[in-house]
């Protein structure tokens, strides 16, 4: 009766990962499996194994000796058992990360209804039916066990045909491998947080920030931004908490090179997975064009990209058509580029890896990533009882709070605080509301603390980096995929009256408007470096300054004169240089074109005079301009079970925490003493997250799906994770059609750890009270 | 053992308070469960961690006639985010003498801001004679512009009032290259004479050390510092044979556990 799904029992045994090409066969897709009379059965045994990843054997955590834990393959529409055999000495648990079930199927230790862990040496019987398709993963929820290597790829096959087609199919598993012992990594963190952070800013890169600078003006701001810096007790390189980190694609390091072989001219689906415990990673395949087909296992309208971040916890599908018989390299870099995770696309296993390429620059924080204007605050948190933040959980705002408005205060916008005046505001296009434009009355009250010099400081573009593309490699290379027959291969594929609404040809309108963008030679534009550029007076920018002057809903735009304007918002957040000047104004989203019902967090705020959130949606990879970046915008689901309605409240999702001591939280409160986020069973619920650290937190509620309000309207795309930058505010509806408890957490496993993560219990009664 | 008693009696009230706090906590959390009966056991628990830190620990080669001195400055705290044992020591040995200054406190340290902790205790030293025991409030954290700041205030088992400011700046030239200028100045309300202890200023150190972290954990250094006694502590340290000021070469090896 047991039964493993592609099972190695060796360890790394790579192949594990690579689905058999012809599994989908057309006749398997077209027969639903619904009806089995015996729930197919598996086996997972958990065990501690010995590793060698780096040269040293550690102690890993595998399931039936595999590290990364086998495939588990699915059908949609049967039924599982899974009997998870804990030989470990310590607790543990297992949870289906993204798939939609029973709450005491869920595997989460002490939240999940009536499960408290797999004691150690017992056996727990999971049994669930599967009423999804795509990729999905589990992996342990309890300690740190996830990073000692208890992870694997779950594919579950669709009951009906997806609406694009390939030959072969692979899971790529990404994940970041550490030597040291990952309790050991948390106390490190805990006694110094900059404890592995070998990217400090140090004298010896001010001289040389100095000595590169081009005039007094600009060596003058790498002085203040400094100081600024060290004001505030931030640190701006403080990209990733942890280092030391081998990354993997399906347990294989880079050497090890992972091959998924194709031959020349086959449709090739890529199954992403970031299964990093603490690594965001941006991804290419230098040559070859993307084609996103799948997000977190969601069908989205197909749409062509050169790269992506996929954040801890992620899962992207993708198609590439490899021709030539070449070699390709997927090329997945480490947020802070200490690393790559890489694996081949060739004709032949067994060829050695190509090598790597030099890593990009390292992201620096920027003031936009600190936040400080986040829009009206204080609103329901959903706990039952009135909850306030704990002192020395959010840091102290006075040099940042740019604009210093308190938006609680101003009429108008105090209806959109609480719930209860949403139902008046159905179908609006807050974009067009007269009275969203508060940016001129609004600082006046504190307009002093607007020349505060910290004020003026993120403005300093000669201190960001990539800012000068003229020396960034690949500039060329994007006309060419431009005019690379791609496309045909998804839009050809897809059988025609299977696609609801006009998706495929929306893709190609997409190709278009990007043909234009990647045909710019940004080498020979005048003023990409920012450093040297005359008149960069952003003074005059909305909110930067002189806020009486703000015009929030015609943000200005200081490069557009370098700039040809681009046709779809979402392109141009693709463009690497928009998203760090999408904190200075023309970060807000053009939500005002699509569903009426859009009032999403960056909608409102847009108009509130002051600074401008960042965009929340951008991403800035450190792409040649020019190179499609995938931004959530730019993911449209195909079909939505959820009706298209207002929420019935705004919850507010405040990210926080405390970077010095390195614990984190969700609105002032560490998982150990905060109380569970209470919905009712059938309301809709909007939240708003407010990252008011200076982290990325990929945040996943379980046992429902989150609808991040991208401006797609009924497309917009459902997801089990959203990636919420720093500083940015993001609204995420989410149906409570589940009942139970669901965990819901930051996937960065050193933040949930530490504290940030929650309870959200759906339940059958109505709330009782609120603090909203 | 006299000493022993005398700490114990000081250092078991603490216990109890910190016990106290921790019951109320727990009371706390049981009053939230039974208000709200949906409410699971948090699945986590608070981490617990430690560290211990020896800033330094290091032999000073007088200058200009001073004398040898090999110091020590540590500490060491466990406990959770909000609730730590925090113990700090220091001291200083002149070569060819018993210990001049050695001392040890014992606090209760609390998290009450996003960088500051405040610190209650005892503090006992053993050197110098007389031996004196101390209590305590302080606090501890980083001020902005990142410089970590110790303000403590010590009452004596005598009534006698004094304070400290320790104050330090980890200035980093390259990742590994740390160059640690730092300030410690002793104040006293009143004139302690048995301690050699005038009204005012008792004395104040300036060092300046440059450690390479071969990791975290483990980093030499070398430096210089200074020392300068006022009042009847120079005076003290004149007739003993010392001086008011004094200048060493120091190297050392600073640990991080």
């Amino acid at each position: 009766m047991a039964e493993l799904s592609l099972p190695r029992r060796s360890m790394l045994a790579a192949g594990i990962a690579a689905i058999a090409a012809p599994a989908l066969s057309r006749s398997a897709l077209a027969q639903p499996v619904i009806g089995r009379m015996m729930p197919r059965e598996f086996n997972l045994a958990i065990e501690h194994v010995s590793l060698n990843i780096t040269g040293s054997p550690r102690s890993a955590i595998a399931v039936n000796r595999s590290v990364p834990a086998p495939v588990l393959r699915f059908r949609e529409g049967e039924e599982v058992v899974i009997n998870v055999a804990n030989r470990l000495r310590e607790s543990t648990s297992i949870h289906w990360h993204g798939l939609i079930l029973p709450s005491g199927q869920d595997g989460v230790p002490g939240i999940s209804d009536g499960f408290q862990g797999i004691a150690a040496g017992e056996t727990h019987q999971y049994r669930f039916p599967l009423v999804q398709a795509g990729t999905y993963w589990y992996h342990s929820h309890s300690g740190t066990q996830e990073q000692a290597g208890l992870y694997g790829p779950l594919v579950i096959d669709p009951a009906r045909a997806e609406p694009f087609g390939f030959d072969r199919d692979y899971i790529i598993q990404l994940s970041d491998w550490t030597d040291e012992n990952p309790h050991r990594v948390i106390q490190n963190l805990k006694r110094d947080a900059g404890y592995y952070n070998y990217n400090k800013r140090t004298a010896a890169s001010l001289a040389n920030e100095l000595a590169r600078a081009p005039n007094a003006q600009a060596r003058e701001a790498i002085i203040r931004d400094r100081m600024m810096w060290g004001e505030m007790r931030m640190d701006p390189t403080d990209i990733e908490d942890v280092t030391g980190y081998t990354f993997l694609v399906n347990g294989r390091t880079p050497e090890q090179n992972f091959t998924a072989a194709y031959r020349p001219g086959e449709t090739v689906r890529l199954r992403f997975i970031n299964s990093g415990a603490m690594s965001h990673f941006d991804v290419r395949i230098p040559g070859l064009e993307m084609t996103v087909v799948q997000a977190h296992g969601n069908n989205v309208q197909p749409v062509a990209i050169d790269e992506f971040r996929i954040a801890p916890a992620e899962t992207f599908d993708v198609l590439v058509r490899p021709t030539g018989g070449r070699q390709f390299q997927i090329l997945a870099e480490s947020m802070g580029r200490q690393g790559f995770a890489s694996a081949s696309l060739a004709t032949q296993n067994g060829l050695p890896m190509l090598p790597l390429p030099s890593h990009r620059e390292r992201p620096l924080l920027t003031m936009a990533d600190m936040g400080g204007n986040y829009g009206p605050r204080g609103l329901d948190r959903g706990t039952l009882r009135p909850e306030t933040d704990r002192p020395g959980q959010i840091a102290p705002m006075e040099s940042m709070d740019m604009g210093g408005m308190d938006h609680s205060g101003m009429p108008g916008m105090s209806g959109m605080g609480s719930g209860g005046a949403q139902g008046g505001m159905q179908g609006m296009d807050h974009s067009n509301m007269p009275g969203m434009n508060r940016g001129a009355p609004a600082p006046a009250g504190r307009g002093g603390r607007v020349q505060a010099p910290s004020g003026t400081a993120p403005m300093d573009h000669s201190t960001m980096p990539g800012m000068d593309h003229s020396n960034m490699p690949g500039m060329g290379r994007s006309s060419s995929l431009a005019s690379d027959p791609m496309f045909r291969l998804a839009s050809a594929s897809i059988p025609s009256g299977s696609v609801p609404g006009p998706g495929n040809f929306t893709l190609a309108q997409a190709t278009r408007g990007q043909g234009g963008m990647s045909g710019m030679d940004h080498s020979n534009m005048p003023g990409m470096d920012h450093s040297t550029m005359p008149g960069m007076d952003h003074s005059g920018m909305p909110g930067m300054g002189q806020p009486q002057q703000a015009r929030p809903t015609q943000p200005r735009r200081p490069q557009g004169q370098q700039n040809p304007p681009a046709p779809r918002r979402d392109q141009r957040s693709a463009a690497p240089a928009a998203p760090d000047h999408s904190a200075m104004g023309h970060g807000a989203p053009g939500t005002g074109q699509v569903g009426q019902v859009d009032t999403s967090a960056a909608s409102a705020h847009a108009g509130h005079g002051g600074m401008t959130p960042p965009d929340p949606f951008a991403v800035n990879t450190g792409a040649p301009p020019g190179a499609r970046v995938l931004t959530y915008r730019m993911l449209r689901a195909l079909s939505n079970p959820y009706p298209v309605r207002e929420p019935d409240r705004i919850l507010e999702v405040r990210l926080t925490g405390n970077m010095e001591r390195y614990f984190w939280a969700i609105n002032g409160n560490r998982f150990s003493e905060a109380q569970p986020i209470v919905l009712t069973l059938g309301e809709r619920v909007r939240m708003r997250f407010i990252n008011e650290t200076m982290m990325s937190h990929p945040m996943h509620l379980h046992g429902v799906w989150m609808q991040p309000q991208v401006g797609n309207g009924a497309q917009n795309p459902l997801l089990h994770t959203i990636s919420v930058k720093p500083g940015s505010t993001l609204d995420v509806d989410v149906e409570a059609d589940a009942e139970g408890g669901w965990a819901f957490h930051c996937h960065m496993l050193f933040h949930m750890e530490t504290g940030m993560m929650r309870k959200v219990e759906i339940r059958r009664q109505p709330r009782v009270a609120s603090n909203g | 053992m006299r000493r022993t008693t005398r700490g114990a009696a000081l250092v078991l009230p603490l216990l109890g308070a910190l016990a106290a706090g921790q019951a109320s906590a727990q009371q706390a959390v049981s009053q939230n469960l039974a208000h709200d009966p949906g409410a699971h056991a948090p699945a986590s628990h608070e981490v617990y961690f430690g560290a211990v830190l020896f800033d330094r620990l290091e032999w000073g080669v007088g200058l200009d006639g001073s004398p040898n001195v090999a110091r020590w400055d540590g500490q060491a705290w466990y406990g959770t985010d909000y609730d730590k044992i925090w113990i700090k020591t220091q001291g200083e040995v002149e070569r060819g003498r018993r210990a001049e200054n050695a001392e040890v406190q014992l606090l209760y340290s609390r998290l009450i801001g996003y960088y500051w902790d405040f610190q209650a205790g005892v503090r006992y030293d053993a050197r110098p004679r007389p031996d004196r025991t101390y209590g305590v409030i302080g606090v501890q954290g980083l001020a902005p512009g990142l410089f970590e700041v110790d303000l403590q205030a010590f009452v004596s088992e005598r009534g006698d009032l004094s304070a400290r400011v320790e104050l330090s700046y980890d200035l980093y030239i390259t990742q590994r290259l740390v160059l640690q200028p730092n300030v410690e100045v002793n104040l006293a309300a009143q004139r302690v004479r048995e301690l050699g202890v005038n009204s005012g200023f008792s004395d104040v150190e300036a060092g300046l050390r440059l450690r390479y972290e071969f990791t975290r954990e483990v980093a030499p250094y070398v430096g210089v510092n200074y020392t300068r006694r006022f009042g009847e502590a120079a005076r003290y340290a004149r007739d003993e044979g010392g001086r008011a000021e004094s200048v060493e070469f120091v190297s050392g090896i600073r640990l991080f556990f």
